[in-house]
């Protein structure tokens, strides 16, 4: 499956955290995943995200929505890299403008996406993720 | 024709016409991909949930443009959602409809965004209609004993 990596005798999945706001793109991008063998969770805001991550949980691909209440994907953004988080973030929005992403990715993301997420950009991401982790 | 072809070829130029309209596109194509027998009512909860949201937004539209002053910043929000969800279920008119409304926002043109609202609810329940109609005609096939033919929206 494209979303595992084989290792010694244990296939590793690769985890992906779905943040958005949005029930209906949380359930869609987390089937996805799924269907690419991902271990996917998902959350509906930046703050929890962040709480995940400094709880000790840990993902290799975030998929970051743009606006979200209580904490947007740019602060969250922000705040995950403060930590020391590295893993691969690709934020995912509706906004299509060139202006009203850069901010967005100058926060700390590896790619920014229009929703929704497409086979073929899972597919490029999956490739990098995998080097990332070997 | 038995009944089962009947049906399946009333399935497969409905659903093309969908496509050819412009009502939905491909991304409703991929989401029906992510259904399997585990999730088999995938695609039609989806829908529905859909449905619900939508018509929500629909009434904070409503009010939000009722207002004495209009904020046309949480108009623009909601906007702003009702075209994310849309874009996200393939749901093509919906989502032009909400790109045409945004303009008006930021144009802050009250007589245009309240024309486009018009607009946005004759598209929203023209696709509640044909999806309703999708599902309908997909339950007469299966409680007919057929198979549901998966139409590839590339060809149309």
């Amino acid at each position: 499956m494209a979303g595992e990596m084989a290792g010694n005798s244990t296939k590793k999945k690769i985890s992906a955290l779905v943040v958005d706001d949005d029930r209906l793109v949380r359930r869609i991008h987390g089937m996805l995943l799924t269907r690419f063998g991902m271990e996917t969770n998902a959350v509906e805001n930046g703050k929890e995200a962040v709480d995940l991550f400094a709880s000790g949980k840990c993902y290799d691909l975030v998929f970051m929505d743009m606006e979200m209440p209580i904490m947007d994907g740019l602060k969250a953004t922000q705040a995950l890299r403060e930590m020391g988080v590295s893993s691969t973030i690709v934020g995912v929005t509706s906004r299509t403008q060139e202006g009203e992403t850069q901010a967005f990715m100058e926060a700390g993301l590896d790619a920014c996406w229009e929703k929704p997420l497409t086979r073929d950009g899972i597919i490029s991401l999956l490739d990098q993720v995998a080097k990332k982790l070997l | 024709m038995e009944i089962v072809g009947q049906l399946q070829k009333q399935f497969v130029d409905f659903t093309t016409s969908l496509y050819r309209e412009g009502i939905l596109d491909g991304q409703f194509v991929e989401l029906q991909k992510l259904q399997d027998e585990s999730t088999p009512d995938f695609v039609c909860e989806l829908v529905s949930e859909y449905f619900q949201d939508s018509e929500k937004i629909l009434t904070n539209l409503t009010t939000a443009l009722q207002q004495q002053v209009v904020n046309f910043k949480v108009v623009d929000d909601h906007v702003h959602q009702f075209k994310g969800s849309s874009s996200s279920m393939g749901a093509l008119r919906v989502r032009n409809m909400c790109i045409a409304f945004k303009s008006l926002c930021e144009e802050k043109n009250l007589d245009g965004c309240l024309r486009c609202l018009q607009q946005l609810k004759h598209e929203f329940y023209l696709v509640k209609n044909k999806w309703e109609t999708l599902f309908r005609l997909e339950r007469q096939i299966l409680e007919a004993g057929g198979a549901v033919p998966f139409v590839d929206y590339r060809f149309y």
